[in-house]
């Protein structure tokens, strides 16, 4: 079945005692046992729950894996994963990644004994070369957050499975819809489920999905062990936005795409950062990675000190002003006061997120309507 | 802690300017702050809403500030949620019930009185119809129907007594288009209030009340909701005209809970998305049966050998996901076998989800008539209702190709 079709009907078998074509939404805490000893589908939520396991269920099937795992957030995934890690072992992980990871590789992880290192993943050279004996795990984002820098994940793949390293790919900006990390060779893919997934700003959920079957299950001992499970009504209501995931993150990333090539033409815009746009640095790997699609991502920099970026982002009448990304609501910020506030200012510059940095997260309104905001806000950066 | 400065959304900011259908479905309606400075609309579960001090009720009665009192007088996500459907629709106002049917009975209850009169066209749903034939009636109200788009025989019904004409667009499972230019006249000449159940169109497709139909109504459970999870009605149009219709519900009763009220509002964000894709879906499901020797007739508004193309054509920016077909030489069990062996459809009434739903009309909604009845419905044997989900077209013509093939 296509992928759409799966997203829709995976998991979502109609329910056997009602013959209910939405499955209910199971709120139990525990569950009554055939038998003190012995096997049952479930025994106390925490371990699985038939609304979280439908998710899971869909999850794994839309990215190829042999088991989806899901979180109470996008971090509680990340930090399951890097319980994978033991001291004296090594982390590499990109350097246009999401402020949160960063701060809990950089300030959480580096205390407990693991080294990490920060190099630019779409440099495949700098990522062989930061291989050590003691490199467990490679951590990227294959669209990078918020400079948009696209990382190869099939050649990363190559090094990792070349050294024994896991490869880590945090797919939330690109989404199954528009590539599959575990059919290029990465073996975790972690989402967010807080943006595209979910879709519509309303639950906070993480997920993983592993392609081998034995990390799987790893992974699944170590959430029940920590227990930051995703609750059922986030689980039923992440089901409901993945029925809607493909049509959505199209959609999104063609306003996207017209965007991008409409902000290129503005005076009063410098530099814009959309690995769909030809010249863009990622614009080739992008286009052998991704189908449908560049994403809903689009950052720029404006002609203008902080001060006229944060005019420009409070002028806006459509796109609202807010953190996250990949709701049907367009969206606004400055990266280096909101966003990735978390990195150090010396680590924000050094990566390229300079204090005139927009992103948007494009939403599902028309395109005209979006472009009309922009060139509007765009008149308010003067301040005159 | 925060303090949020708005409680309950400011009217003064919460107009978006734009029109595009997409954006319209993302943000119509909403306040632009809102409680908390939530990105979404808060789900107020209160059954009721205090008040600080006596004065403050007195104040609340004899100047009518808008707030809320008790929760089958309104609710905060409520308002919201029919804000949005009132400017989908074009319309002033919308008022929101617990399903389809309690609108349609809200909305006749309130304006309907001993003596009058309601002509129908005969295609609109049957449970709507025997509520004025075997109910209303009990009441003094007259009934009367005509065939559907015969606009010289509504015309003719039509009585001094006569208070409603009503009928549906598209109608179910016939797909018969109305004209809704021609319908709206023929209240206004007659001094009449119209009524289209616009449930099957949308207001993505069409908006009734831009031709000048009093009120549309719809299930909002089948499109507006759209992910078969929420049972819900609507009927918008001018404030004035729905003002006994929201006073009513709240002593009738048959108010919608704000957890649905939210699911609502979620589903209607991507309307205009998933409306495009029915409408394909529906076209192409339609062009393959069309095409398909084992079927002897396609009901859909988007062929041209349609009866009603080209008004559907003229008036219709899509026509939607449901599809009515006939099987060739087939009794009612051979056209069952067929419904048995799809894989992706589910057997079930209801449609405008994203799951596909396949039925036999004759057994899911009229079992228990009479062949005479059935015919009288036009309800054949042979007929299959497909409401085509969001799923991807090619699947959803493989699955009927393979059944066609299994079943025969």
């Amino acid at each position: 079945m296509q992928f759409r079709t799966r997203a829709i009907h995976v998991g979502q078998e109609a329910d056997p005692t009602s013959g209910a074509v939405v499955p209910p939404i199971h709120l139990a805490s525990t569950f009554v046992l055939p038998a003190a000893v012995g096997p049952a589908d479930y025994d106390y939520a925490r371990t699985g729950s038939p609304t979280r396991h439908a998710f899971e269920a869909v999850m794994a099937s839309l990215d190829g894996g042999a088991r989806a795992i899901a979180f109470a957030s996008g971090m509680a995934a990340t930090h399951c994963v890097s319980m994978l890690l033991k001291p004296g072992d090594h982390l590499i992980t990109g350097t246009d990644i999401y402020g949160g990871s960063w701060r809990l590789f950089n300030d959480v992880l580096s205390e407990r004994g693991i080294s990490v290192s920060a190099v630019d993943t779409t440099d495949l050279t700098a990522v062989q070369a930061a291989i050590r004996a003691e490199t467990k795990m490679l951590w990227i984002e294959p669209t990078g957050n918020p400079l948009l820098s696209v990382t190869d994940i099939a050649r990363c793949a190559e090094i990792t499975k070349a050294a024994g390293v896991l490869l880590v790919a945090d797919n939330t900006l690109a989404t199954p819809v528009l590539c599959r990390p575990l059919e290029m060779g990465a073996d975790i893919v972690m989402h967010s489920a807080t943006k595209f997934i979910g879709g519509h700003s309303d639950l906070l959920g993480g997920v993983l999905v592993a392609r081998d079957l034995e990390v799987g299950e790893k992974l699944h001992w170590m959430q029940n062990a920590t227990g930051a499970v995703m609750g059922p009504l986030e689980s039923f209501l992440c089901c409901r936005g993945v029925k809607t995931l493909e049509l959505r993150v199209h959609a999104q990333s063609a306003t996207a795409m017209r965007l991008a090539s409409w902000l290129q033409k503005q005076q009063s815009v410098k530099r814009v950062y959309y690995p769909g746009l030809e010249g863009d640095p990622g614009f080739a790997t992008a286009k052998k990675q991704y189908h449908g699609g560049c994403g809903a991502m689009v950052s720029f920099e404006v002609d203008a000190d902080v001060n006229g970026a944060q005019r420009f982002v409070e002028s806006t009448q459509l796109f609202q002003l807010a953190v996250s990304l990949g709701a049907v609501e367009s969206l606004i910020e400055l990266p280096a006061l909101m966003s990735h506030g978390a990195y150090a200012p010396e680590a924000r510059q050094a990566v390229g997120i300079t204090d005139g940095l927009i992103r948007l997260s494009v939403g599902l309104e028309g395109v005209e309507d979006l472009e009309d905001d922009l060139s509007l806000a765009l008149t308010k950066i003067s301040g005159s | 802690m925060v303090e949020p400065t708005t409680i309950m959304p400011d009217p003064s900011i919460k107009k978006v300017s734009a029109s595009g259908p997409s954006t319209l479905s993302v943000h119509a309606g909403e306040a632009r702050v809102k409680p908390g400075f939530s990105i979404t609309d808060p789900i107020f579960a209160a059954s009721t809403y205090t008040f600080p001090d006596t004065q403050a009720i007195v104040d609340f009665l004899e100047q009518g500030e808008p707030r809320e009192e008790y929760g089958r007088y309104g609710n905060p996500g409520e308002r919201v949620v029919e804000e949005k459907l009132a400017a989908l629709d074009s319309g002033e106002a919308s008022v929101l019930f617990a399903s389809g049917m309690a609108a349609f009975v809200g909305l006749l209850m309130a304006h309907v009185n001993a003596g009058d009169e309601i002509v129908f066209f005969d295609e609109c749903y049957h449970r709507s119809r025997e509520f004025c034939r075997r109910h209303l009636s009990r009441f003094g109200v007259g009934f009367r129907e005509v065939r559907t788009c015969d606009y010289d025989a509504m015309e003719a019904a039509i009585t001094p007594k006569t208070k409603f004409i009503i009928s549906e667009s598209p109608t179910n499972p016939h797909l018969s288009v109305v004209d809704v230019d021609r319908f709206a006249e023929i209240g206004r000449r007659n001094g009449v209030l119209t009524l289209i159940d616009a449930t099957l169109c949308t207001p993505y497709n069409l908006k009734p009340l831009e031709a000048g139909v009093d009120f549309v109504l719809h299930s909002a459970t089948k499109y507006l909701g759209g992910h078969n999870d929420l049972l819900a009605g609507v009927v918008t149009g001018s404030a004035e005209l729905l003002d006994p219709v929201r006073n009513l519900r709240g002593i009738m009763g048959g108010v919608n809970s704000p957890h649905n009220a939210y699911l609502l509002e979620r589903g209607l964000k991507t309307l205009a998305l998933r409306m495009e894709r029915h409408n394909a879906n529906g076209q192409a499901v339609a062009e393959f049966l069309a095409g398909h020797p084992r079927v002897e007739r396609v009901l859909y508004p988007g062929l041209p050998d349609h009866p009603f193309h080209a008004i559907a054509k003229q008036t219709m920016r899509g026509f939607g996901g449901l599809v009515t077909f006939f099987l060739r030489d087939a009794g009612w069990q051979q056209t069952a076998a067929v419904i048995d062996a799809v894989q992706i459809p589910r057997i079930g009434p209801s449609l405008g989800g994203v799951e596909s739903l396949i039925e036999q009309p004759m057994v899911m909604s009229y079992w228990n008539y009479t062949p005479e009845e059935r015919a009288g419905f036009r309800i054949a044997d042979n007929m299959v209702r497909m409401a085509c989900g969001i799923e991807d077209a090619d699947d959803l013509i493989a699955d009927l190709s393979a059944a066609f093939e299994v079943s025969e």
